[in-house]
């Protein structure tokens, strides 16, 4: 068994939270380790769309709405601070964004989503609905069964891909140590600090912040906590590389910088099945040629199923668990647009361990409370 | 989910009409199976025997003798009734024996209850600096060329790399009065002692290693210059960008030859797309360098109802392939109760026989030309992925981030995710990985396979319904 | 930027000559042959396609459909493999350069 090696914080997952939260240590000048998994895992961020989002984001939630707004004002510097740092252009942009309904009844729908929701937005980034021909105006080329959309003109999105090397590379030259292959076992106290057991040796710091996302659960089992997360497929194709024919973001539908063409939103309740289903990938395509008849002759390149770390609210989670403290558990199905919040605020709050109100509502604690109710 | 099964259309769909999936389903079709057999060619014959009995040759002869065998295993085909889909692209396997074509630019669907997949071998990648230059080519291509359109190279052409077609198509070409202005041997002077051990074995398959003695000899008789023990191929290009000529290293000395085509060559490996995309079991095949699904004698796969015969299932060459089909299409019609097993077991043995004298060649051949080590594990500036242009150097890079194996590799720099879909490039990058983490090929495995197996359009996916289940 | 052919070809089986247009230019190609295989015969094109990540130029690599380095423009599709695609009397092919683009929205009602 190789030596116990002691750092400041141990990271347990190396996806997007995991990475984002590390980098933002390192930057305070803490000294961290990410364990991570080997080249086959459950990976979220594989699945990762690349939105920048907030249109649909706090529904019923107040303090989503912030959280989510001010990550998205953090946006443009952190996406500059990584360029400077790594020299990888994650392609940050923030054009606006759409939703688009196929059906009155999908309006209907959607519009009650943005009233919740822009109820607490403020004045200059409102969820709003649109006719279709508004939509028509920013996207040419829109088919005829394209009813509305919902649009918020502070969405936008980025390279997920992009992100998520730019943050490891990041994290490398700011000192982190990333271990893969290294995947974590338990959590106990060892001499006034913690000691993690992975495959591949131990692990021991006064602070351990887990962000294994669908492997949450484990490791909240040991501390006392319920289960904090379920997976929730989404199937994904991506296309071949088109030269730029789309200059904002669609929910369902976006070109990437490499100038792919990603579709996806079917939601599916599976378990830990990756395959992708034939009726996902059909009914995906048939959506797709329906808002943009344009792509019925663009070429399918891959499809996947990714899985989706979601609560029972949907809401992220940042809980330091309650007689472990120094122990952190994160989730959030929002990696990319909450990167700059889990790099600054949340790195702050591990490191300075107070936890600050904003992040109250996302305590573990309403997870309890829903059990009770 | 899993779509519910619609009636069957076929007791059996054969995919790869080249030697295993002809003799497979002419097999299973005279033990009255169903059967559809499909290849994305025009017609039967796969790459070995391709446009056999449709040559544009005036003069097939000069192919060889080993070609006219093709027209043998399409004359028996055609004595079954068998419903054939040539022209037709599989972008679609499922493990529920569901098979997506594409025939005309139309989808289709056929379903299955059994499958042999005789989807045969591909060329190994020959990652050298300047193999995308226009101009290179693999051996393979100039022998399809020859084939199927009566192509021969007018400008002056070098044949580099190892294994037995880098002499056949040499041979070939002697025969259609190409001058080939040298054969650029790679294979490493240690392989022939190493080789040597096997040797005996071989010997009972000796018409394979006579054939091989009388290439050479002939190329020799022909006063074609064969330069041996080659390292570090380079390929240059020239003023119009395309290959010009190329660099390589022999003995201690630096050499260069102009070429206006170059031919690579470092023998085939299984094409395992479909497997790999069924997430079918594969092992590690360290001699010959390359992954093959796992199956047991029949060629049948861990998944139920699934037969790999013939290269797919590991290199065996053309006439081991026969046998293995029809292997595979005896065990399958003993599956669906058309035969006992010992009926099967007494068809099988002949083939059984057979299979056991072609594989007594084949250690003696794997370990002669196996590939050279720079060749297997190229240099820094070398492309591995050619669609998505990732070097080898970046790669290395990315395992120096902690990259454990391929599939981080692709979200770190795009590797594989291209149009051929990690095909011309999933063996090397792993093996990039494994020299440089100094692990085992097995630990750092292969690239998850996505369908679409094939491209196809969303227009075609949406032309297809919605099954019931999944439409909610 | 003609060049040389680098392939010429055998005496023939008299199969039937067909005319292709390629880059503006034509072409004869005989039935039963692919694309590919006529372009690379006729020896019009140093190269079929510019990749879309560097601009690279490439041309036809494996004939057999697994490389995807002969992507060409055929009849107005873009990203076609030519080497998978039989030559027919009248065809057009144009060179693929970088990544497609998307076809042009359909006529908007005015």
């Amino acid at each position: 068994m190789p030596q116990q090696t002691t750092r400041d914080v141990v990271i347990v997952g190396g996806g997007l939270i995991g990475a984002a939260v590390g980098f933002g240590l390192q930057r305070r000048g803490l000294s961290t380790v990410i364990l991570d998994e080997g080249d086959v895992a459950f990976r979220a961020a594989r699945g990762n769309f690349g939105l920048v989002w907030i249109q649909s984001k706090g529904s019923g939630s107040p303090d989503y709405v912030a959280w989510t707004r001010r990550a998205v004002d953090a946006w443009p510097d952190f996406a500059a601070e990584l360029a400077d740092l790594t020299g990888i252009d994650v392609g940050y942009r923030r054009p606006g964004g759409f939703h688009l309904c196929l059906s009155q009844a999908e309006v209907e729908q959607r519009g009650q989503m943005a009233q919740r929701v822009s109820r607490h937005q403020r004045e200059d980034g409102k969820t709003v609905m649109v006719d279709a021909a508004a939509v028509r105006e920013r996207v040419a080329g829109l088919g005829e069964a394209v009813v509305g959309a919902s649009y918020n003109p502070l969405d936008g999105d980025c390279s997920s891909l992009a992100l998520f090397r730019a943050l490891h590379e990041g994290y490398a030259r700011l000192g982190g140590t990333y271990r893969p292959a290294t995947a974590a076992r338990s959590i106990r106290t060892a001499g006034g600090a913690y000691r993690i057991e992975t495959d591949a040796g131990a692990f021991a710091a006064p602070k351990v912040v887990f962000a294994s996302g669908l492997g949450l659960n484990h490791f909240a089992a040991q501390v006392g906590l319920p289960p904090l997360v379920r997976a929730q497929k989404g199937q994904i194709i991506v296309t071949e590389r088109m030269r730029p024919f789309l200059d904002l973001p669609i929910s369902q539908i976006r070109q990437t910088p490499d100038g792919t063409v990603l579709i996806g939103d079917t939601k599916e309740e599976v378990g830990f099945d990756t395959a992708s289903t034939m009726g996902g990938m059909i009914e995906l395509a048939q959506r797709a040629v329906r808002a943009l008849p344009r792509l019925a002759d663009t070429r399918i390149i891959r499809s996947w199923g990714a899985l989706r770390v979601l609560t029972a609210d949907g809401l992220p989670l940042y809980e330091e668990a309650a007689g472990w403290p120094g122990v952190f558990f994160l989730t959030s199905h929002s990696g990319v647009t909450l990167a700059p919040a889990h790099a600054i605020a949340i790195a702050q709050w591990v490191a300075a361990g107070e936890m600050p109100d904003e992040l109250q509502a996302f305590s573990a604690t309403r997870v309890q409370a829903e059990k009770v109710a | 989910m899993s779509l519910p099964a619609p009636c069957p259309t076929h007791d059996l769909i054969v995919v790869g009409a080249g030697p295993a999936g002809m003799a497979a389903a002419e097999c299973a079709a005279g033990l009255g199976l169903s059967v559809a057999l499909v290849d994305e060619q025009p017609r039967p014959g796969g790459q070995i025997y391709r446009a056999t009995g449709a040559s544009p040759l005036a003069d097939a002869s000069i192919l060889g003798p080993d070609y006219q065998r093709g027209a043998a295993l399409v004359e028996a085909l055609s004595r079954h009734r068998i419903e054939c889909f040539y022209n037709a692209t599989v972008w679609q396997v499922t493990r529920d024996r569901e098979i997506g074509l594409l025939v005309q630019g139309q989808t289709r669907l056929l379903q299955g209850r059994a499958i042999i997949l005789a989807t045969g071998a591909m060329e190994r990648p020959v990652p050298i600096p300047g193999w995308t230059l226009p101009g290179v080519m693999t051996a393979g291509a100039g022998q399809i060329l020859l084939k199927s359109a009566g192509l021969m190279p007018s400008a002056s052409v070098v044949i580099a790399g190892s294994g037995p077609l880098l002499f056949l198509i040499a041979w070939q070409y002697v025969q259609a009065g190409v001058t080939i202005a040298a054969v650029v041997e790679t294979t490493p002077h240690g392989n022939y002692l190493r080789a040597l051990r096997h040797l005996g074995r071989a010997l009972k398959a000796n018409e394979y290693l006579r054939k091989g003695v009388a290439l050479i000899a002939g190329l020799k008789r022909a006063g074609i210059p064969i330069l041996r023990n080659a390292r570090h191929l380079r390929a240059e290009a020239g003023a119009d960008g395309r290959v010009a000529r190329l660099h390589f290293r022999t003995g201690n000395r630096d050499r260069s030859i102009e070429c206006g085509l170059l031919l690579l060559h470092q023998g085939v490996v299984p094409n395992t797309q479909i497997t790999r995309a069924l997430d079918c079991s594969h092992d590690w095949d360290a001699l010959q360098r390359c992954w093959r699904p796992r199956v047991n004698e029949w060629g049948a796969t861990d998944v139920p109802g699934l037969w790999v015969a013939g290269d797919g299932a590991g290199i065996a060459g053309a006439r081991a392939a026969e046998h293995s089909g029809r292997l595979a299409a005896l065990d399958a019609a003993r599956l669906l109760d058309r035969i006992q097993p010992s009926e099967r077991d007494e068809k099988a043995a002949p083939d059984k026989a057979a299979l056991a004298h072609h594989g007594a060649v084949r250690p003696f051949l794997d370990t002669l030309y196996a590939s050279a080590p720079d060749i297997l594990v190229p240099s820094d500036d070398t492309i591995l992925c050619r669609c998505e242009e990732v070097t080898a150097g970046d790669i290395r890079h990315f395992v120096a981030l902690g990259c454990q194996g391929p599939n981080q590799a692709k979200i770190f720099g795009r590797s594989g995710m291209g149009p051929c879909q990690g095909r011309l490039c999933g063996l090397t990058v792993a093996e990039v990985i494994a020299d440089a983490r100094g692990v085992p090929m097995e630990e750092v495995g292969y690239y998850r396979i996505r369908p679409p197996i094939k491209p196809i359009t969303l227009g075609q996916l949406a032309d297809l319904d919605i099954p019931q289940e999944a439409a909610e | 930027m003609p060049t040389g052919p680098q392939f010429q070809r055998l005496p023939d089986q008299n199969r039937a000559t067909v005319t292709l247009t390629v880059e503006g230019r034509t072409i004869e190609a005989k039935t039963g042959e692919t694309v590919a295989a006529a372009i690379l015969a006729a020896g019009l094109l140093s190269h079929t396609r510019t990749t879309p990540v560097l601009g690279a130029e490439r041309a036809p690599y494996c004939m057999m459909g697994v490389c995807f380095e002969c992507l060409m423009v055929i009849d107005g599709e873009p990203n076609r493999q030519a080497c998978m695609t039989l030559v027919q009397d009248g065809m057009n092919v144009e060179r693929q350069l970088g990544a497609r683009t998307a076809p042009a929205p359909a006529q908007e009602v005015a």
